[in-house]
């Protein structure tokens, strides 16, 4: 494998498995809190057993998150030297804020875990609410460098350097905050679905209890929430894509032409050779209308860019096409249940709801790592949007396949272990006298 | 003082702290491997209860410094990450293997063998994380890492493969361990384990002491500025010394059994160690050519970076001294505590 590409892949993969301990590191404080403070305003000990549970697999995957964190930290100089050597004093301030916002995670997670009973309730709660914000802000922090690699702001170039750099410029550059939002609202649909999935299976397997009824009911209401907030949050940042970056655009949507009243595609595959996105359902001025709220609004095609710049069209219009297919399912699903249960309430009993919940349930993390794919293959071939070129950046260590290759087999041992470690302790049935006595607990 | 000595003395201070609070759950890692005698599986317990509630959180600690350092002295992480680009790699298998090894050890409840195998993982990447993160100050600190338009000079072993580095490697990890172990005494009320644990920190902390001694001799031919940084930086003595008379208290209170005492000289002494070092180093980040002042970032960046610690710090000090207060109750409880929550 050639090195580049090598360190493409290793640093694909460490994402993609960070973003999925991530997500559900940052999602599962909220439920967790949201669980706390049905029992103490309910007094339903099955809620109690619950934010115990979810508090537990909170601390599997901070632990699992710090070290797939530290990690990354270390790969971004290890198979990017030069893009860090330039472009680190420009994006340190928000990682460094991360590192401020993971500790505070860190402590107060500590007291929610060892303070039950020796803290008040209330500041119980409150911890618990601080983690959960917390979780929230490191994931913005660094989805704010993300940003700035696609719409670099915050200095100038002066002799090939930059200079006159200002951090915090640069993080509040156009694309972090709308990709933040979307970042933040996916980590609580894909685990909020998920969740809810593996409850409804259970559901089905262990018969009527109340413990996975409770669970399904605060992951869904996150899931499905969240799920419906995301189409708002994907138009903003579809409209910033198209204003900042419409090359990008244009290879989501695999629009080859420029053109004022553009199309959106549903479906369809680019064939770049030829130019023309084929076997689409398009809707007439539906691209020019999501993008610039106006019907006849001109499109830049990538004919505006030379071909040798151009990202993988076919892949990132198809990852675009899977994020928003299974985003508009999940919508559909949460606006369904939605509407059900308040038809008739005793929905979540519903043999067949619960197998519908179990099949769109993992359609969460397909969207979230589709949608990755989309960011970050469709800004190639720049590792800073119109400034570095990703192969300028690469290391010129040798064999980063090896390093590839190995960080590859011990992040599917951690995933491994990760995945056994929460389906043995955070859903497995509580025993009868957890239940029925809340001091056992 | 300018914004980047600042800069850089946090960076210092972090990775004290990273040594003193990091340090001995490697050097548990590594107890763990050399567990023997009667009370092995003891031993075994005792390391696994010392290290469960901080984890992997004291990683915080070595992001810190990284983040610190990509930010602030951007050429520094760029050469580093290029030239020691093999024990930077080794370093992360270690902390990865490690987590994922103790997790599973922690959780799992199946055959005995599948667990003694995930502890062999656990204690053998403990133990190499420490050695390699000594190889790399050990790297810096001498004159090999010289990176030009990209390309590491001296290629990827010749950084860091010669004695020098490899000496410092196990300079840290004897000293981690030595810390580890008298942290680990006063972890137990049980005399014997103790005396298990003292004996094994007199051994690791005899050990740090000829590996240090070597430091110095080795560091006459290959890192001369360094060991001149020793006796050339003014007040540095003052360091050395206080380093001194912390072994010589810890020693003497292990020896009479003085376990508080002990894991208090031994961290001190660590710190000063780890201390002695950055203040040698000064100027430079790496030798020969990479300086506080040539790799540093525009000091606008520098001060807004300080600005961030400072407030950093201020939500940070208080939560963790509240974190602290809320736990003033004994350890055992704690644990006994967290058991029943967990469950």
């Amino acid at each position: 494998m050639d090195n580049f590409i090598a360190a493409r892949s290793q640093m694909g993969m460490s994402l993609a498995f960070h973003i999925v301990f991530a997500t559900i590191g940052v999602s599962l404080p909220l439920m967790m809190t949201i669980a706390e403070w049905r029992w103490r305003s309910t007094g339903d000990p099955a809620y109690l057993v619950l934010a115990k549970r979810w508090a537990k697999g909170t601390t599997i995957l901070f632990a699992v998150g710090a070290i797939s964190g530290t990690v990354l930290s270390f790969e971004l100089g290890l198979l990017w030297p030069r893009f860090m050597q330039y472009a680190g004093a420009v994006i340190g301030m928000p990682f460094s804020l991360e590192g401020f916002a993971f500790f505070t995670e860190a402590i107060f997670l500590g007291i929610y875990l060892y303070g039950w009973n020796r803290v008040p309730g209330w500041f119980h709660l409150l911890s618990g609410i601080i983690v959960a914000i917390s979780g929230i802000l490191s994931a913005i922090f660094v989805t704010l460098v993300n940003g700035w690699m696609n719409t670099p702001t915050g200095f100038e170039i002066v002799a090939g350097k930059f200079e006159n750099i200002h951090p915090f410029v640069a993080m509040s550059n156009p694309a972090g905050i709308p990709e933040a939002i979307h970042m933040v609202l996916a980590a609580y649909t894909a685990a909020g679905f998920a969740t809810a999935g593996i409850h409804g299976w259970l559901l089905l397997r262990r018969g009527r209890n109340r413990f996975d009824e409770v669970a399904i009911g605060i992951a869904l209401l996150v899931g499905g929430a969240a799920v419906l907030l995301q189409s708002v949050s994907g138009d903003a940042l579809a409209r910033m894509v198209a204003a900042k970056q419409p090359m990008k655009l244009a290879s989501l949507e695999g629009q080859f032409q420029t053109e004022t009243g553009a199309p959106f595609r549903i479906g369809g595959l680019p064939f770049p050779d030829e130019r023309e996105t084929k076997f689409a359902i398009e809707i007439p001025h539906g691209l020019s209308l999501l993008s610039f709220h106006s019907p006849n609004a001109l499109i830049k095609g990538l004919d505006q860019e030379p071909e040798s710049d151009w990202p993988n069209v076919r892949m990132v219009h198809i990852c675009f096409q899977i994020m928003v297919g299974c985003g508009s399912l999940l919508s559909l699903f949460a606006v369904a249940a939605g509407w059900l249960s308040w038809k008739k309430r005793s929905l979540i009993n519903h043999p067949r709801f619960l197998k519908a919940l179990v099949f769109v349930s993992p359609l969460g993390f397909v969207a979230l790592e589709a949608g990755w794919m989309v960011t970050e293959l469709g800004r190639q071939p720049w590792i800073i949007y119109h400034l570095m070129r990703t192969k300028d950046a690469v290391t010129s260590m040798p064999n980063v396949t090896i390093t590839f290759l190995a960080m590859t087999a011990v992040y599917v041992i951690l995933g491994t272990i990760v995945v056994w470690l929460l389906s043995r302790h955070l859903i497995a049935a509580p025993e009868g006298k957890q239940l029925a006595h809340q001091g056992v607990l | 003082m300018s914004t980047a000595v600042i800069l850089a003395a946090v960076m210092l201070a972090a990775l004290v702290i990273y040594s003193l609070f990091g340090g001995p759950d490697y050097g548990a890692g590594f107890w763990d491997l050399m567990c023997s005698g009667p009370r092995r599986q003891d031993q075994r317990d005792l390391i696994a209860s010392a290290i469960q509630p901080v984890w992997e959180a004291n990683h915080i600690w070595l992001i810190l410094v990284v983040v610190l350092t990509f930010s602030g002295f951007p050429a520094v992480f760029s050469w580093i990450s290029l030239g020691l680009a093999v024990p930077i790699f080794l370093i992360l298998l270690g902390i990865v293997l490690r987590g994922s090894s103790y997790v599973f050890r922690a959780y799992f409840t199946g055959s005995i063998r599948t667990q003694l195998f995930c502890g062999k993982i656990f204690s053998i990447s403990s133990s190499i994380t420490p050695l390699f993160l000594g190889i790399v100050i050990g790297a810096i600190s001498s004159d090999a890492v010289i990176v030009k338009d990209g390309v590491s000079e001296n290629g990827f072993l010749g950084t860091w493969f010669h004695p020098f580095p490899l000496i410092v490697g196990m300079l840290s990890l004897s000293l981690f361990a030595y810390l580890s172990a008298c942290y680990l005494t006063i972890e137990t009320n049980d005399a014997s384990l103790q005396n298990d644990f003292r004996n094994r920190a007199l051994t690791s902390g005899l050990a740090s002491i000829i590996f240090a001694v070597l430091t110095y001799v080795v560091a006459g031919n290959s890192a001369r500025p360094i060991r001149d940084g020793l006796s050339r930086v003014p007040y540095v003595w003052l360091i050395e010394l206080g380093a001194v008379i912390a072994v010589l208290v810890a020693f003497h209170a292990l020896w009479s059994r003085r376990y508080l005492r002990a894991r208090m000289a031994a961290a001190a002494q660590v710190a000063l160690i780890v201390t002695g070092w950055g203040v040698a180093q000064y100027p430079c980040l790496v030798r020969p050519e990479l300086t506080i002042f040539n790799s540093a970032a525009p000091s606008n960046i520098l001060s807004d970076l300080e600005i961030a610690v400072a407030v950093g710090a201020l939500v940070l000090i208080p939560s963790l001294i509240l974190l602290l207060s809320v736990f003033k109750t004994q350890r055992k409880s704690i644990s006994a505590v967290a058991d029943t929550t967990l469950d």
